[in-house]
């Protein structure tokens, strides 16, 4: 099948403009492209029942709750109308603004994106270089097998592996106990969580974020290799000069993904693992948002909170797009 | 030779000087390579080994701070309690009934629409795939999904609000639209020539010369499924419509919370083993099936982002 001269167009965003090798079969295309849509409809009306069901679910399941954001404009009272009662402006935004609780979560999720971007967007960057340097095909398998395991784990799973590897009995703390300290109960000390959490992320995400990487690698030509090393060029300089570059398309498009989702930071797995004696480092917006949204059922004051939330990541996603292909030329649209 | 190629020819090896060799440093590197890969899978696996060594051992070890690798004071006694409890085998049945129905439901719209949106000829095909991408980065919100799942469309307490609103993944519909635009077009002009409708031409032609996609796609949704909780907390009151994840996240959370309930530190003692014994039972079908399945799952992720 189609492979071997592929281009790693990465993660299949934007995927509305066709690489421009498929131009072949452009003259139907240009064809239909001027047909009106009774024509369209009339011709092709088998092929619109396809869309019925899935378009409404986008417009009921995505569409209908952005459109619920009003609500973070409008004071909702359970029970009355679901788009709210009345204009209240930007009230509910002023309320968390001014408030003091918010700015700890705030900042407590930037920093959690900060460092999972920092730590987790690398390592498999690394790990791929690493399993790319094997030649014993059967231990990269094995590697490979073993690395993309815990992804498949549910993240109740996780938390709940976490959770009792660093309890007072757990493995962490027979290591610090055999190296003669006194066990620590990680998850009751806010100083910890951090670190936690992101060790946690680094254990479940790192082996699967290779494969993307290791497509990318087999992508290269052999013959830059061959060339590079006649001009007398080391390992280090061929990774440094042919494989990072080979593969900077992809790093790219994935690290913006990153960044567009950075404000969002695991949600679940930080619901799972925080209580409220570490809620100074480890509650995030989504959890606080949670809390205060559906917990305490203030509504609109936890609507304005997402809509905030939800438009900063739209944001950075342009930013990092834009900046993307100003800069190295690769972007998700 | 350093590049190691599936088929070295022998041109290529002729003409390598004789002096190409690994150096010292490279051949440091390689070991070094290996033994940190060694520690990576020892890292990852260790989890795994330590839950199946608590679920195996005595309370008493455990929060001793005595069991890592192997199980101490061999104990069944944990499986008996959990596999005993009606609650457990009535919230495994709903996870695998709510996968099932889940699946089912997100194929069905994610082949339909992949495939609709695969075909140059559909008008408005820009606008149909933009209103799915936008998705991926601007969504509702945590509470205007509450609000119109729970109130508006009444589906508090219903197996619905756990399998439909998550139906269509962007991701993977995106996958499997780049899929059906690889598929031989001439196929389906032949189809159409001998008189097939679309209908025909999707349901006879191109599903069943799909099947390995399709497989990868149904894994993807049902592993995703099998391992959802959040929807299930959120929407669900009743603990026996709990998938099985919710069944252990309340587990974990009624055991380690501090200041839950009095003798919170005993209950972490005896929730230690009860919940390795729960999180074991409920990896096992993922762990069990995870062999076999997982080069579908690689293959899927290379589907989507290796065009050629």
């Amino acid at each position: 099948m189609a492979q071997g001269t592929g281009t790693v167009e990465a993660v299949p965003v934007g995927g509305g403009a066709p690489p421009p090798h498929r131009s072949g079969e452009s003259p139907p295309q240009v064809l239909h492209g001027r047909r009106s849509w009774r024509q369209a409809l009339r011709k092709d009306w088998r092929l619109y029942t396809f869309l019925v069901l899935p378009v409404l679910f986008f417009v009921i399941f995505k569409y209908l709750p952005m459109a619920g954001n009003i609500i973070a404009f409008r004071r909702f009272r359970p029970g009355s109308s679901v788009f709210g009662d009345e204009w209240v402006g930007f009230y509910y935004f002023e309320m968390f603004i001014q408030n003091q609780q918010f700015w700890t979560v705030f900042w407590n999720t930037v920093i959690l994106g900060l460092l999972t971007l920092a730590i987790c967007f690398p390592l498999p960057i690394v790990l791929a270089l690493m399993l790319n340097e094997l030649r014993s095909r059967r231990f990269k398998k094995i590697v490979q097998t073993i690395s993309y395991l815990p992804h498949f784990m549910s993240i109740v799973i996780v938390a709940g592996l976490v959770l009792q590897i660093t309890s007072v009995p757990g493995t962490v703390n027979q290591i610090v106990t055999a190296f003669g300290g006194d066990a620590v109960a990680f998850m009751q000390q806010p100083d910890w969580f951090r670190t936690i959490y992101v060790s946690s992320e680094v254990w479940q995400t790192v082996g699967w974020g290779t494969i993307l990487y290791l497509a990318a690698l087999t992508t290269i030509d052999d013959q830059l290799y061959e060339a590079s090393r006649i001009d007398g060029a080391n390992r280090w300089q061929q990774t440094w000069h042919i494989t990072l570059p080979g593969i900077r398309p992809t790093m790219m498009v994935l690290l913006i993904l990153n960044i567009g989702s950075f404000m969002a930071v695991g949600f679940e797995k930080v619901l799972l693992l925080q209580n409220p004696l570490i809620y100074s480092t480890g509650d995030v917006i989504s959890t606080y948002l949670y809390r205060v949204g559906i917990q305490s059922a203030q509504f609109s004051y936890g609507t304005a909170i997402g809509l905030f939330e939800a438009l900063i990541g739209l944001v950075l996603v342009l930013t990092a797009n834009f900046a993307s292909r100003r800069l190295v030329g690769a972007s998700l649209w | 030779m350093v590049i190691e190629t599936p088929t070295p020819d022998l041109a290529a090896v002729r003409t390598e000087p004789s002096t190409i060799r690994e150096s010292t440093g490279y051949r440091t590197f390689r070991v070094a390579n290996v033994v940190v890969l060694l520690v990576v899978c020892a890292v990852t696996l260790y989890p795994f080994v330590n839950l199946v060594a608590k679920a195996f051992s005595s309370e008493g070890f455990i929060a001793a701070g005595e069991v890592n690798v192997l199980p101490r004071g061999f104990n069944l006694e944990t499986f008996k309690v959990v596999l005993g409890d009606s609650l457990f085998w009535t919230n495994y049945r709903n996870t695998v009934v709510y996968t099932v129905v889940g699946t089912v439901i997100s194929m069905a719209l994610t082949t339909t629409f992949a495939y609709a949106l695969s075909r140059r000829e559909l008008k408005g095909r820009t606008f149909f795939i933009g209103i799915a991408v936008f998705t991926m980065f601007f969504s509702g919100g945590l509470i205007p999904n509450y609000i119109l799942v729970a109130d508006l469309l009444g589906m508090r307490n219903s197996m619905w609000a756990i399998v439909v609103p998550t139906a269509i993944s962007v991701f993977n519909l995106l996958v499997m639209k780049s899929f059906f635009e690889n598929f031989p077009t001439e196929l389906e002009e032949a189809a159409a020539i001998d008189g097939l409708t679309t209908y025909g031409i999707f349901f006879r032609i191109v599903l069943p010369l799909s099947k390995a996609v399709l497989a990868t796609m149904t894994l993807f949704y049902a592993v995703s499924q099998w391992n959802s909780w959040f929807s299930a907390f959120l929407y669900l009151d009743q603990k026996e419509m709990f998938p099985v994840t919710v069944y252990l996240r309340n587990l974990i959370a009624a055991a380690t919370n501090p200041g839950v309930g009095s003798g919170a530190a005993e209950a972490v003692q005896i929730g230690a083993n009860i919940q390795s014994v729960t999180m074991l039972l409920t990896v096992l079908p993922i762990i069990c099936f995870y062999p076999f399945i997982q080069r579908y799952f690689v293959s899927g992720v290379m589907l989507g982002s290796v065009k050629g």
